[in-house]
């Protein structure tokens, strides 16, 4: 078997003998005996390092890694600076724990405090926290911290991811709060029907820009009616758009919130994730999870420290709306990374091209015969277009090493990087018309 | 040190992406931001040395001891990192095919099969992204359950006083009233004043077994009968799971559902916060109420979070478990409560014990009397513990002891670094009595000294601004 533990059986004896014991079962002598395990547990022997290594390994093998990825809806496939990869993997940021103890943490609480400030900066808002699960959750966070006594509501549109709906659906269904979904029209937030919705008990209307669909919502338009509705904004927007899209702050958002993952982390089967949380000064207090804060040591540095506790599920216990207490620090790391590595000329440079491309691929895929767009107006790096054997067509692109489109209500969702090359692309298309008009 | 920003030079930058070799495509004119955002601009140079400073300036586990109760901060082994780190795994996207993925179902399927047993459960989801996330989820089974069968008057979540300050909250955030029932002085629960709440309003326990304070409930098996004979289900908080997996399970305690903390108990790093993961276990008549991802597996059922969970984190988890196996499991959990025995009866006779009998895996030091003698307060303590190269342990917390200070070594510690840590503790248990100062304004060689944190929740700073 396997063991990291280092003491030798002799110094075992040893310490049992110096706390007076002569065997283990004396230190469960509060376990009952009828709950004792006396078999060893129904799994495999332990094994070497070399032997689960192999083991583990074969299962990674058992996958199928496609080297072009025309796949989005949630989890996106940008390219990863090396240097992204090596600095979250250094064993202090690696193995610490939060940063109670700040005079041996500033090293994590500096980043920290780093990321929020880049957070800030991409999204135009006030204040960002430590960060969440992901970006569902931070969606679900947002809704939460949106309620008070006389406005529990929450709005969400149907153009939204489907984990996101599921997840904030979840969430209130914890609180025993109602969730509404706003309904889509030509692939967006229909803004009439959002009007409807908006009563007088409405907290808070949730929108992801761009959409489920990959389509550019009318933003200010619909913060305009929650506003003016009395209820808040909150903007669920992709992080690479970010560095070329109208900001959340810009379009009136009081809450942005998101998936970080594309700022540098790999796709790996759904997580670890990020979830990005920023508000406005006005809402700082409300806004769950940790928060790094600026300050000074007894000497008068420059010091960082968990700020606003205050707000927190170890203070407020019952009383919390948030039970989170961790964050996704080293995500959060990763991101902080990224976002330096691309400085903003690269992080525009992989929105554009991430679009150019798509709108390439869109260009290419309708100009065969039978395919069109489903949607109209204006999108971003994902697509949703009609076509006929579309699974035979999948089906084609993966015996070619291509992960093609997702097949979605009426259509397939497309979606392209900046990693895909345009013979990449050519060759997607290549392989659909062939299927497609044969 | 300086920010990442103080050290950005206009127009510097690294060469990551080739010239798009498509036409070029732009946004909309309303849709543009106003203005780029200011990211830092550095070379990798200056990256690589920036993020190297700052590790330097964090205290790891690899460091050196990190006896944070509670916490569980094993040794985290590199082979974990390595398989996560295969590309068969990294390069996976969670909506591919059923064809393309058999590998991560296999690493999700065998981790469920491993930790049902060590769970003593029939299912087990690994969607929850920490502690406090498999909690909600937890309780959202238990709210599932009771609306299932039309049960409505349920509204209460019974949990001790000793517990962790997220239990209550996590109650709350299932939309249940939070009774607190004082805990017995050795923070087991007090049984009369359990059967004062219990009712046909009871929702369901949350429990941590071993509790807060390290011991081990002897009157669990009651405990259960006596929440479950008044129609509640059981939770079981599973922090503490190391102290007991493989040698007693929770399922056997009569716990109907589990949260279990990857990063905690099966080794899996804390990365400074994150990214965790969590496995919530439960018996099959909650089975059908576990959460999925509506775009993965269709809807209908609950969700907490995106697609599958931290795949990633289970990974290591499942390197962890095949690495022990059962064996290792078991010997792991003996080793962390001999090592917690050993070292509280190294301590004993300078700082005192909360309860002065065998302990689980982790133990709580009383300082009151101490610092009613010497005026140093556990604060104190842990902050001259910073000089000496040892993480201080968890401060001020079970609530229902003052001048807290609980210490949970962990299996991965050798005997050394046990008889060092206790050397250090009557080293200091001595300068207080001598030289009460300095140790109250202690860490003197630390980075920083103490931050003011009152300023920081006053005045809040939360991001640089240019100056």
């Amino acid at each position: 078997m396997g063991s990291y533990v280092p003491s030798t059986p002799a110094e075992r004896q040893e310490m049992l003998k110096a706390i007076g014991l002569s065997d283990y079962r004396q230190l469960y002598r509060d376990v009952p005996e009828s709950m004792y395990l006396e078999h060893p547990l129904d799994i495999p022997a332990g094994m070497s390092e070399m032997e689960v290594g192999r083991a583990v390994s074969a299962m990674a093998a058992k996958n199928r890694v496609f080297p072009v990825i025309l796949r989005g809806a949630g989890a996106y496939d940008h390219y990863i600076p090396s240097i992204v990869k090596y600095i979250p993997a250094k064993e202090e940021f690696l193995t610490a724990y939060t940063p109670y103890q700040a005079e041996i943490s500033q090293g994590i609480l500096q980043s920290i405090f780093e990321y929020q400030t880049m957070i800030c900066e991409l999204t135009g808002m006030d204040v960002s926290n430590a960060s969440v699960y992901d970006g569902a959750t931070a969606a679900a966070e947002a809704a939460a911290m949106c309620r008070d006594r006389k406005r529990r509501v929450t709005l969400i549109s149907a153009a939204a991811h489907p984990d996101t709906i599921n997840t904030v659906r979840t969430y209130c269904f914890g609180t025993n709060d109602e969730l509404r979904v706003v309904p889509a029209k030509d692939g967006k937030t229909d803004l009439e029907a959002l009007k409807q919705l908006l009563t007088d008990d409405v907290a808070s209307v949730y929108i992801q820009q761009p959409n489920f669909n990959g389509l550019f919502e009318d933003a200010e338009a619909i913060g305009q009616a929650a506003h003016a509705a009395g209820a808040m904004f909150v903007m669920g927007c992709n992080p690479i758009a970010l560095a070329i899209m109208k900001t959340p702050a810009a379009c009136g958002a009081d809450v942005a919130v998101g998936e970080a993952q594309p700022l540098g982390m790999p796709i790996s089967y759904g997580g670890p994730y990020l979830g990005y949380m920023a508000t406005t000064t006005k809402y700082m207090r409300k806004l769950p999870g940790r928060i790094v804060g600026q300050t000074v040591d007894d000497k008068g540095n420059r010091a960082y420290v968990l700020a606003l506790q205050a707000r927190e599920q170890h203070i407020r216990r019952e009383k919390a709306s948030s039970n989170i207490c961790s964050n996704e620090a080293l995500c959060a790391l990763t991101a902080s990374v990224y976002m330096a590595a691309m400085g903003p000329g690269g992080m525009a440079e992989a929105a554009t091209q991430s679009m150019s491309k798509a709108h390439y691929l869109a260009k290419g895929l309708c100009s065969i015969p039978g395919i069109s767009m489903k949607y109209d107006g204006a999108y971003f790096h994902e697509f949703v277009v009609e076509m006929p054997r579309a699974d035979e067509a999948l089906q084609a692109l993966e015996d070619a090493g291509i992960l093609g489109g997702l097949p979605v209500e009426g259509g397939v969702l497309w979606c392209a990087t900046e990693k895909v090359s345009k013979a990449d692309l050519d060759r997607a298309i290549a392989i659909v018309k062939e299927v497609c008009t044969k | 040190m300086k920010l990442i920003f103080e050290k950005s030079v206009p127009g510097r930058k690294m060469t990551l992406l080739p010239a798009c070799d498509v036409e070029t495509v732009e946004l909309p004119a309303g849709l543009r931001r106003a203005s780029a955002p200011a990211l830092p601009e550095l070379s990798e140079t200056d990256l690589s040395r920036h993020y190297t400073e700052l590790n330097q300036h964090v205290h790891g586990v690899n460091c050196g001891f990190y006896p944070l109760g509670s916490c569980t901060m094993k040794y985290n082994p590199r082979i974990d990192e390595e398989m996560a780190a295969l590309p068969g795994f990294t390069g996976i996207h969670p909506l591919a095919p059923a064809s393309a993925t058999e590998g991560c179902r296999e690493v999700l399927d065998t981790a469920k099969q491993y930790l049902c047993e060590v769970f003593g459960m029939d299912a087990c989801t690994f969607q929850p992204a920490a502690g406090a996330h498999g909690e909600f989820t937890g309780v959202l089974l238990i709210k599932q359950y009771h609306l299932s069968r039309g049960d409505t008057k349920r509204t209460k979540i019974i949990v001790p006083d000793s517990a962790h300050g997220t239990n209550p909250a996590t109650a709350h955030m299932c939309g249940y009233d939070v009774v607190n029932i004082p805990s017995a002085p050795d923070g087991c629960v007090d049984l009369e004043a359990l059967k004062a709440v219990l009712g046909d309003d009871t929702a369901g326990l949350m429990l941590t077994n071993p509790n807060t304070v390290g011991i081990f409930d002897e009157n669990i098996l009651e405990i259960t009968r006596l929440v479950h004979e008044a129609g509640g289900l059981c939770y079981y908080d599973g922090a503490n799971l190391n102290a007991v997996m493989g040698v007693v399970r929770p399922g056997d305690m009569g716990f109907d559902c589990i949260h279990s903390n990857l990063h905690k108990t099966f080794a899996t790093p804390h990365g400074g916060g994150g990214p965790g993961a969590c496995a919530v276990g439960c018996k099959a008549h909650l089975a059908q109420f576990l959460p999925q991802s509506a775009l993965m597996d269709g809807e209908g059922h609950i969700q907490v979070r995106s697609f599958a969970g931290n795949f990633l984190v289970v990974v290591r988890a499942l390197t962890y478990l095949m690495t022990l196996g059962r064996e290792g499991i078991p010997e792991a959990a003996q080793n962390a409560v001999l090592n917690a025995n050993y070292l509280m009866q190294k301590i004993k006779g300078t700082f005192a014990p909360a309860f002065d009998r065998i302990c689980m895996h982790e133990f709580v030091l009383d300082l009151s009397e101490f610092k009613k003698q010497t005026g140093v307060s556990a604060l104190d303590v842990a902050k001259t513990l910073i000089d000496y190269g040892m993480h201080p342990p968890t401060m001020y917390f079970p609530l229902i002891v003052h001048e807290a200070l609980m210490l949970e070594p962990t299996e991965t510690e050798s005997r050394e670094t046990l008889d060092w840590a206790a050397d250090v503790f009557r080293q200091l248990f001595d300068l207080a009595h001598q030289d009460p100062a300095y140790m109250h304004s202690a860490p003197h060689n630390a980075q920083i000294g103490r931050p003011d944190e009152v300023r920081a929740t006053r005045t809040p700073v939360v991001r640089w601004v240019k100056a």
